[in-house]
């Protein structure tokens, strides 16, 4: 799925690197536990999450995402966004709840089970 | 040898905006030096995890990184309380994190197991009151 579907589906905000909207993910995860996104390897996933701190976006970089959505109108501090644009990330925020968005993404195709092997 | 590569940071223990910074960098190097993505990552995920519970557990300490031909070798070393009992920590799920840590997006009790997981090799070395050394490898082969 294109980022800028996800995008368009959860009628998200684009708060910096709109250069990676055209690039496409594969699988999601959505979590507000750093180490429950950390135990699985996925492939160009998008992680999608309540949580607001510079470990959001040092997860994402160290599991190379290259996209972070934040529900519940949740807004990244600047220090954040600068930590994103770095490692060109984009990052989405939406007024959706967790589980709306991740099962608005569900439902338009976007499973996330799609684990690597390590 | 001399075609050891040798990278120390300090993890500073008072700042967990910054934690991660050092396996941040550490990622870039890699980077640097060509090693295919995927170990990379398996790399950078242990580094991370380690780090940041050197941050929220044992008050900071230090890294290092040394690249060898056929692997790499990450060795985390904190002077913190130590772990009580290393068997029960590996367990996934368990945690000693306060709810002002898991407000903070950690405390899963997955850190450890995930550091075994993507790594070849590790050693957890802790004594109560003094400090914990863990060594793990990633093979390059
Ligand atoms: N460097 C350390 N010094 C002291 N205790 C540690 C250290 N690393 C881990 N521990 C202990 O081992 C437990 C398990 O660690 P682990 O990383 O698996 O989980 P966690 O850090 O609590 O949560 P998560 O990693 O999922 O965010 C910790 O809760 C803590 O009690
Ligand atoms: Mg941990």
């Amino acid at each position: 799925m294109k980022i800028s579907t996800i995008k368009d589906l959860l009628e998200a905000e684009v708060i910096c690197y709109p250069e990676g909207l055209g690039l496409h993910v594969y699988s999601a995860c959505g979590s507000d536990m750093m180490s429950d996104v950390l135990a699985y390897v996925k492939d160009q996933a998008v992680l999608i999450t309540g949580l607001v701190n510079s470990q959001v976006i040092r997860t994402a970089e160290m599991m190379d995402m290259n996209c972070v959505v934040f529900v519940r109108s949740k807004m990244p501090t600047a220090e954040m966004i600068e930590l994103a644009k770095e490692s060109g990330i984009v990052l989405l925020a939406t007024s959706k709840r967790m589980y709306e968005a991740c099962g608005i993404l569900y439902s338009n195709g976007l499973i996330g089970n799609r684990v690597k092997n390590v | 040898m001399s075609d050891v590569l040798n990278f120390h940071f300090e993890v500073d223990g008072n700042d967990f905006k910054s934690a991660g910074h050092a396996s941040f960098l550490m990622k870039k190097n890699l980077r640097q030096l060509g090693l295919p993505p995927e170990t990379i990552r398996r790399v950078s995920i242990a580094m991370y995890e380690g780090e940041i519970n050197m941050v929220i557990h044992a008050r900071g300490g230090t890294a290092d990184v040394n690249v060898y031909e056929d692997c790499i070798e990450i060795i985390l070393k904190d002077t913190g309380p130590g772990i009580k009992n290393i068997e029960q920590a590996m367990q996934e799920g368990f945690s000693t994190a306060t709810d002002n840590i898991r407000s903070l997006g950690f405390g899963a009790g997955m850190g450890l197991p995930n550091m075994k997981r993507y790594t070849d090799y590790m050693n957890i070395e802790s004594e109560v009151g003094v400090g914990t050394t863990i060594t793990m490898k990633v093979n390059l082969i």
